[in-house]
């Protein structure tokens, strides 16, 4: 028989459950951890930050302007400044991007729309291989292998499109017997072209992974309506692109930005705001530091790390940027 | 009353008959039929203009790098060959369609050319690299010995690598050890915690990821050596390292766990799982292999990277395996010092040297992609093996 429960006098009154969402017991101890993990990353890499700010304040106090606009690098009569090494990172950055923006670029269409299906993921592999083959190796190779060779295509520059300033080259004849091999190379041209096969990995990368989640059926749509596979590639798949083009550029730009090794040695220090690619000598923020810091005193290591805190301000900038149009852009939906 | 089949001709009402059915016949006099070429396939006349232009080109560019213009020299024949090429394709092209189709095969040309070009480079790098270090490699001491007591002019039967390859090693190892749990915690923390605060942490390390090498390394050699006043050592660059690549491995992570499915997340949650056993049996072993990938990449990177090393660990002769002991060499900057100093057999010392941590990164590569196929789609290599053996000699 069914009877109905009638509350007894002596029970409590019903009142609503108190639901929490804070863990308990494991969970708490596991959450815990996590932010406490977290924490520590946050102050690790927050704390390089702020050191580098707090390490750089002492010496942009003391130069004030002078620090940027400067070009001399003397410690001993207390000159310090870093128009000229800006300028050559600059430079280097923007040969190097000359040479690895074109050629990341065609290589992600390549290898998303023109290579035959069976071999595109070893493209794929091998792309991402480059991107893990050490800096110095690069270093090497654009030292004994390019650089003689990029001495003769600077002096063809030079001889043929010598009139635009950039490339000039002071102090030679281009038209003489025998050229003077020792000033076309060490240059930012030089050291440009090494670092374009550091960055251009992963801006292909980049592009490549964005050109690959094109929806294959505005692809066919367009094939559908007769247009030529080039006539498909310009109308669908890089404006669904744009985005990881631009932001895959910024990426490999950043990275020119800051590359040290092989910049060193290749070029020939030299302290002086050129904007004459082809001459021998420059100098990059990095190759200044990887030069400088043994014999730093106190103050002016303070001074490098100025010019590091500078150099790691740009590349934020220009990461940060990449990062906003990735995600920004319609090809960002699905790509983290 | 029976039914009975009429053979009558049906009632005619005033309409067309229906169209009789007609049988196809077959005609013996036709060729017989062949398959259809397929659509999305060049017809023989396309492909041979395609071929034809570019050995045209050839032809083209031989005349005028070597006969007409004063071009000497492999490059100025390629450079020549690939735009004489270009140029012929793109009037065989013009002669039979339009400026489209012009334009779709000057494009086609173009893509593939850039994609030739940077498939040399990378040849090009890896066959010259080993090509100029080959000699040293084939030295067994090479590996098994350090360079103590050898001079940067004497031959490659003395002297070797062994100590840079154990301290690359063991300053991996630091930077594993450091990197490993802090990375991939915060990018749990990041992913399966959330609130206000992950969002922070994630902003910063995004940023720091553009801490450019070097100025990691400076940051440890003024802190660590400098303001702490210890010394020189593996232990410094397995920091520098550290600081280095946290950040990268941590987004990388990130990136990884985020595209876990949330619907098993859910799963697990409703089947009654706390939070920290789906994160240990459910979302850290979906991401398992992006994840080993993640790591493995940043630990590639750190082991070429040069400048950290540069600026912390000096470089010592001898085999030290004590990461406190102070300096201690590794391999890029064994690299790095040897081609400095300019001596034509410490040049070739440092390829072979190069060629090692090729080999080195390739290894570990390799091992990313084995653990980052994923699994389930492909049977194990063993069990592909050994079925294969027996069913298929009976078949053939």
């Amino acid at each position: 028989l069914t009877t109905i429960p009638t509350p007894g006098a002596d029970l409590a009154p019903v009142s609503p459950r108190r639901l929490s969402r804070a863990s308990t017991g494991a969970d708490a101890v596991f959450t815990v951890g996590a932010r406490t993990v977290g924490a520590s990353v946050l102050v690790i890499t927050g704390g390089v930050g702020a050191f580098l700010a707090w390490q750089a304040y002492p010496t942009l106090r003391r130069y004030g302007w002078s620090f940027f606009t400067e070009s001399q690098w003397q410690p001993d009569q207390d000159v310090i400044g870093i128009a000229a090494v800006l300028c050559g990172t600059v430079s280097v950055a923007l040969v190097a991007m000359f040479f690895a923006f074109p050629l990341a670029l065609l290589t992600a269409l390549y290898i998303s729309e023109y290579a035959p299906v069976r071999i595109r993921s070893t493209l794929v592999a091998l792309i991402d291989l480059m991107a893990a083959v050490p800096s110095i190796v690069y270093g090497l190779w654009g030292f004994f292998l390019v650089m003689p060779h990029a001495a003769e295509l600077a002096l063809w520059l030079q001889r043929h499109l010598g009139w635009i300033p950039v490339f000039q080259v002071h102090d030679t004849d281009p038209g003489a017997a025998t050229w003077d091999a020792t000033r076309y190379v060490s240059s930012a041209f030089c050291a440009g072209i090494a670092v374009s096969m550091m960055v251009m990995p992963m801006a292909c990368a980049v592009m490549r992974q964005v050109f690959s989640q094109t929806p294959p059926g505005e692809k066919e749509a367009a094939l559908a309506l007769g247009a030529t596979k080039w006539g498909m590639v310009t109308s669908v798949v890089l404006p669904f692109g744009r985005g990881g083009i631009i932001g895959g550029t910024m990426l490999g730009l950043g990275r020119a930005l800051g590359e040290t090794i092989a910049v060193v040695l290749i070029v020939s220090p030299a302290f002086e705001v050129k904007p004459r690619i082809l001459e021998v000598g420059t100098s990059t923020v990095s190759s200044l530091i990887a030069g400088r810091f043994g014999e730093a005193s106190t103050s002016q290591l303070s001074a490098l790390l100025a010019a590091g805190f500078v150099l790691f301000l740009i590349t934020l900038v220009v990461n940060t940027g990449a990062a906003v149009v990735v995600n920004r852009s319609r090809s960002g939906a699905g790509v983290d | 009353m029976t039914l009975t089949p009429s053979t009558t001709q049906p009632p005619s009402y005033d309409l067309a008959p229906p169209p009789a059915t007609v049988l196809p016949s077959y005609d013996d006099d036709v060729a017989p039929a062949v398959p259809r070429l397929g659509l999305g396939k060049a017809s023989p006349d396309e492909r041979f203009a395609k071929v034809g232009s570019w050995v045209a080109g050839l032809a083209l560019a031989w005349v005028v790098t070597q006969r007409l213009l004063p071009l000497d020299g492999l490059p100025w024949l390629l450079i020549a060959w690939f735009s004489l090429g270009v140029a012929v394709s793109a009037v065989t092209a013009g002669m039979t369609g339009g400026r489209i189709e012009v334009k779709d095969r000057v494009a086609e040309s173009l893509v593939t050319g850039a994609a030739l070009l940077v498939g040399a480079a990378v040849v090009s790098t890896v066959v010259f690299v080993a090509l100029r270090g080959w000699r040293p490699l084939l030295h067994l001491n090479f590996w098994t010995d350090d360079m103590s007591g050898v001079g940067p002019k004497d031959g490659f039967d003395t002297g070797g690598i062994l100590h840079a390859i154990t301290g690359s090693a063991i300053e991996l190892a630091i930077a594993l050890l450091i990197t490993l749990p802090l990375g991939i915690g915060t990018a749990v923390f990041m992913t399966e915690v959330g609130g206000r605060f992950a969002r922070i942490v994630r902003t910063v390390v995004e940023a720091m990821t553009a801490l450019p090498s070097i100025v990691a390394g400076l940051f440890v050699y003024t802190v660590f050596i400098i303001a702490l006043g210890q010394p020189r050592s593996g232990l410094a660059a397995g920091l520098a390292i550290s600081v280095m690549i946290l950040p990268i491995i941590a987004r990388a992570s990130d990136v990884v766990l985020r595209v876990v499915p949330g619907g098993l997340r859910e799963a697990s949650l409703a089947l009654g799982a706390s939070r920290w056993r789906t994160v240990w049996h459910v979302v850290l072993p979906t991401a398992r292999p992006g994840l080993a990938t993640a790591v493995i990449l940043g630990v590639a990177r750190g082991v070429g990277e040069t400048s950290p090393v540069l600026l912390t660990s000096g470089a010592a002769a001898f085999l030290v395996t004590n990461p406190t002991d102070g300096v201690m060499n590794s391999l890029p900057l064994f690299i790095y010092s040897n081609v400095r100093s300019g001596e034509p057999v410490a040049i070739e010392r440092a390829f072979a040297a190069a060629t090692a941590l090729l080999i080195l990164v390739l290894v570990l590569f390799t091992l990313a992609r084995v653990l980052a196929r994923p699994r389930g789609n492909r049977p194990p290599l063993r069990s592909r093996l050994a079925r294969r053996r027996p069913s298929d000699l009976e078949t053939r």
